[in-house]
């Protein structure tokens, strides 16, 4: 073996002293030095090669035992994910209290057309054209010859429609299923029931997506799978609303008013068994809102919750109410009404003079307004403001329409004392009928709060106490009196023993700069019956006329009151009240022996 | 006698090409290449009349042109695997010069058919994309440089060559393309690696990529949604990857029959980056077993044998071209079963494409040429170190 000295130089020097050529040996170092770099990279490579192949070997193996993996599993069938989820169709039904059909679903078809797979595209138009009279042959044509792969031509179509598009043959008119949301009672209970229409559509389905009312108030509810098609229960009872709806139309009619809205209340559960809007409309065929003209006397809107009027004379209940519960009179104790009445700029009349003085009781039976404005002089503003939140006056009704909560009351800008004296007979403060019926319904349930609702519920609600019992039982007593020998004499129905509370109020011009002379809205707020209150009625007319006499009448008395009575009649059966006959004078008997 | 009189007979000095070549050639990497190619064309039967269909040719429009230039790729093929390596090098750096020159020029002269990236030169008749040329020619330029840096006295090859990828990329991304720029890295990282990197310097590499994705997952919203699609539980059935993925379950292990599947009509790509989900829905697990043993095949015996190879250069150039070619096919194939986000790259022999095959036919018809047997100086090894 041939040992290398340690250093490289000592090689070189003993060479040179040999005389030979030192430079070979010099190559042959650089030689050895370079063999030995390239075989510790050749044994570095090799390695390093070795790991590369593992590498691809175990991605190569990797790959294949995904592939086998995936092999081996089920496929699923692609699922048309384009609009992000599925488009849930089945939507709940709406029922009355007894479970009878307000809305539900009813399977039809939607017509689109794909104008490329079409084969006599003129045909197809002229054809259509016939079928639906509201297309237009020319513009038909236009879309299928167009650019247009798809297009919808109708959203429903009745089953001869269906039938007789199927007939034209041309396999570009295509049909998709389709849940139509059908309300089986026409108009009944419109505004109530809202109405519903196609939100995202596709081919195969489309959703179904309340506008208005409880179809909107609880779409979620409706189209949550989880209640597994559990329908939405009302409050309301149809038989009593087409009762009322009948009568109420009958009325308005009548009376030539423009408009009408009535509100039957339970008084302990706060249910609307009946609430009535007119005019109405189809909420099969709902109508667009109304571009021009005001918005008030469109068919689509809800007198009863959305309309906010001055009530009038409904309110001088609440004020006697609160002036007994304070302690400040009693039933029997005697109210200046002298009038006019002179506060500052205004004054106070009455309909007609009443004489120097009334009690309670005759206040509110005559229905004088310089009687309520001494009361409510001596409750005070602060004392009327609460009572008045307490019977909700100050903020929009809970009840569950979309359109409960923009139905803010207008209250005064400034409560001044002349403020309190006109809003404790009912002007000054604009509220809606259902309002008054939640409070009429809060005054006279024994004096515990009423939320008004429209689902149905079976218990009394038993809010927080308002008045004391006994002021609730004066009230009832009061108001049985504005029908016996009051305002109200029209509003009697024989054994259901009506109470009420009459109102009149003059429109204010549309300007907000005083009052019309020959517009009014009447109101009647009843309640039956009067010794045990049971449920509360609200009719109001918007612009009634009496014609009958040489002089027209525009005062409740002679418009909202037959009409509410007649309603009373006709309800009350139906609600399940038997009437109750006075008792006739005991018979004498006389016990004898034999 | 005869010899003495007449002289000696006329012979030639080595052997004759033709035997030689087949004698040192590594026979079974040429085997999986040519079935490789005609599981192809057989896929191409299948996978490619929709898209005839879409842009209005006959129906095997695109499995005649895939033949021609196959053909043309393996005569380009079996050419360049007889040559030796010295003129194969020489051949390479000429081709990687003008391939370069021709890539710098693409934002004057190429096309982006519409596509949105300017890849291509027209040529009328067909396209050419630069940047499949570049990847034979440039893993031989950067291997001879890195070999040269292990000589004593040698050229700095390992910051040339580094020097040279970063350019490469750079103008790749311009494209982009940044499928081909990290392919381009990816030869640079893994030849620099068997040259003899340090281990801190890729563990260090591997660190900055990662940090490089993130900065890129929180900027780029293109590659973020690629990320979150492949990082998301379950597939959406609509994309590509859904229908592929759908198309391997379909396919089972046997298949749903030649001619009866139907994933080529729905997904645009399937005559290229996802011809593996055709394969597998018509035929099923066996040819999708078969594919992925032949690239394996070539990967891992080319590997094995430039394990053997003593001359830097060689080895260095034979690891770059295999291992682009198996990264290209894992790249594919781990797309379409999800083990990889998605990324355009094309099945090396099998997804149709004439520019891609002609450069694969370069690139494999090189590897076969470092790969082939010859004298590994064995003998002078055994001899000088017993005598020592």
């Amino acid at each position: 073996m041939i040992r290398t000295p340690l250093r490289p130089l000592a090689r070189v020097l003993k060479a040179r002293q040999t005389g030979e050529n030192p430079d070979a040996i010099e190559r042959e170092n650089i030689r050895l030095r370079h063999e030995e770099m390239r075989d510790k990279a050749r044994l570095r490579a090799q390695g390093r090669l070795l790991v590369l192949s593992v590498f691809f070997l175990g991605a190569f193996m990797t790959v294949g035992a995904r592939m086998g993996h995936l092999a081996a599993s089920e496929p699923m069938e692609p699922q048309a994910r384009a609009s992000g989820s599925q488009i849930l169709a089945q939507r709940a039904d709406i029922v009355d209290r007894n479970g009878r059909i307000l809305a539900t679903n009813l399977e039809t078809h939607a017509l689109y057309a794909q104008p490329p797979i079409m084969i006599d595209k003129e045909k197809a138009a002229r054809e259509l054209a016939v079928i639906f009279p509201d297309l237009d042959e020319k513009e038909l044509l236009e879309d299928f010859t167009g650019k247009r792969e798809f297009l919808w031509i109708k959203k429903k179509l009745s089953p001869e429609q269906k039938q007789a598009v199927h007939d034209i043959g041309d396999p570009g008119l295509l049909f998709g299923t389709r849940e139509m949301r059908l309300y089986p009672n026409g108009s009944l209970a419109a505004h109530i029931l809202g109405g519903a229409s196609f939100g995202r559509e596709g081919v195969h389905s489309a959703e179904v997506i309340g506008v208005a009312g409880v179809e909107s108030r609880f779409d979620e509810f409706l189209r949550d799978p989880v209640n597994e098609g559990a329908p939405l229960e009302l409050s309301i009872d149809m038989t009593v609303q087409a009762a009322a709806e009948r009568v109420l139309s009958g009325g308005m009619k009548l009376l030539n008013a423009k408009g009408a809205a009535s509100v039957l209340m339970d008084v302990h559960t706060g249910e609307i068994i009946s609430m009535v809007s007119l005019p109405d409309f189809d909420p099969n065929i709902r109508p667009r809102p109304p571009t021009e003209g005001e918005p008030g006397d469109s068919p689509i809107f809800n007198r009863a919750v959305q309309g906010l009027y001055e009530l009038g004379s409904t309110f001088k209940i609440f004020t006697s109410a609160q002036a007994l519960e304070l302690g400040l009179v009693n039933p029997e104790t005697m109210i200046d009404t002298k009038g006019p009445m002179v506060v500052g700029r205004h004054r106070i009349r009455d309909f007609r003079n009443y004489g120097p003085e009334l009690s309670v009781t005759n206040v509110i039976v005559k229905s004088s307004n310089i009687g309520t404005a001494h009361m409510a002089l001596d409750i005070g503003a602060k004392r009327q403001q609460d009572f008045l939140r307490s019977l909700g006056f100050f903020e929009p009704t809970a009840v569950e329409l979309t359109e409960g909560p923009g139905a803010q009351p207008l209250l005064p800008r400034q409560w001044k004392d002349i403020s309190t004296m006109t809003i404790s007979y009912g002007h000054g403060l604009s509220a809606s009928p259902l309002h008054l019926a939640a409070a009429y319904s809060s005054l006279l349930n024994g004096g515990t709060k009423i939320t008004p609702t429209l689902l149905k519920r079976v218990t009394p609600q038993n809010g927080p106490r308002i008045i004391s019992e006994q002021t609730s039982k004066l009230s009832a007593s009061m108001l049985r009196q504005v029908v016996t020998k009051g305002t109200a004499s029209f509003g009697e129905v024989p054994g259901y023993h009506v109470g009420g509370k009459t109102g009149t109020a003059d429109k204010p011009l549309t300007n907000g700069r005083g009052y019309y002379d020959d517009k009014v809205i009447s109101t009647f707020a009843s309640v039956f019956p009067a010794h045990d209150p049971k449920y509360v009625l609200i009719v109001a007319l918007d612009e009634p006329t009496e014609t009958s006499g040489p002089k027209p009448r525009r005062t409740a008395g002679w418009t909202a009151v037959p009409v509410a009575s007649e309603m009373t009649r006709r309800m009350a059966p139906l609600l399940g009240l038997r009437p109750e006959i006075a008792p006739a004078a005991p018979a004498k008997v006389t016990l004898t022996s034999n | 006698m005869t010899e003495m009189v007449y002289g000696s007979l006329p012979s030639r000095d080595g052997e004759p090409i033709l035997p030689k070549w087949w004698r040192t050639i590594d026979r079974w990497t040429l085997s999986a290449i040519l079935g490789l190619f005609c599981i192809g064309l057989m896929l191409g039967f299948a996978a490619s009349p929709p898209l005839a269909a879409k842009n209005g040719f006959e129906p095997f429009h695109y499995v005649i042109r895939q033949t021609v230039f196959g053909g043309m790729a393996l005569v380009v093929l079996l050419l360049t695997s007889m040559m030796s390596p010295a003129v194969v090098r020489r051949l390479a750096v000429l081709g990687f010069i003008v391939a370069f020159a021709a890539l710098a020029f693409l934002p004057v002269f190429g096309t982006d058919f519409g596509k949105g990236a300017v890849r291509w030169y027209s040529l009328g008749f067909a396209s050419i994309q630069p940047s499949e040329f570049l990847k034979p020619g440039f893993v031989v330029m950067a291997a001879w440089m890195l070999a040269a840096s292990q000589e004593i006295n040698g050229p700095p090859g390992k910051t040339l060559s580094f020097a040279l990828t970063i350019i490469i990329v750079f103008l790749l991304a311009m494209q982009p393309d940044f499928g081909q720029a990290c392919l381009i890295l990816f030869a640079w990282g893994v030849m620099y690696f068997v040259a003899g990197a340090p281990m801190v310097l890729l563990l260090g590499m591997a660190g900055m990529v990662l940090f490089a994705g993130t900065i890129a997952y929180s900027n780029s919203e293109h590659f973020a949604r690629r990320i979150d699609g492949f990082l998301s539980p379950d597939v959406d059935p609509t994309t590509q990857l859904g229908y592929a993925t759908n198309a391997i379950r379909e396919g089972g292990f046997f298949g749903v029959g030649v001619g009866e599947g139907q994933v080529k009509w729905s997904l645009p790509d399937a005559h290229t980056d996802f011809i593996i989900a055709v394969a597998a829905e018509e035929y099923g697990m066996i040819l999708v077993g078969i594919i992925i043993a032949l690239y394996a095949t070539v990967v891992v015996r080319s590997l094995m044998r430039l394990m053997k190879e003593r001359d830097p250069f060689i080895r260095l150039a034979g690891t770059g071209l295999v291992c682009v070619f198996g990264i290209q096919a894992m790249i594919n194939m781990g797309v379409a079963v999800r083990l990889l986000p998605a990324k355009g790259m094309t099945l090396p022999f099998v997804s149709y494409g004439g520019s891609s095959l002609i450069a694969g036919g370069i690139a494999v018809g090189m590897l076969l040429a470092f790969t082939r047997k010859r004298p590994q100086g064995e003998i002078g090894d055994i001899l000088l170190r017993r005598g020592r």
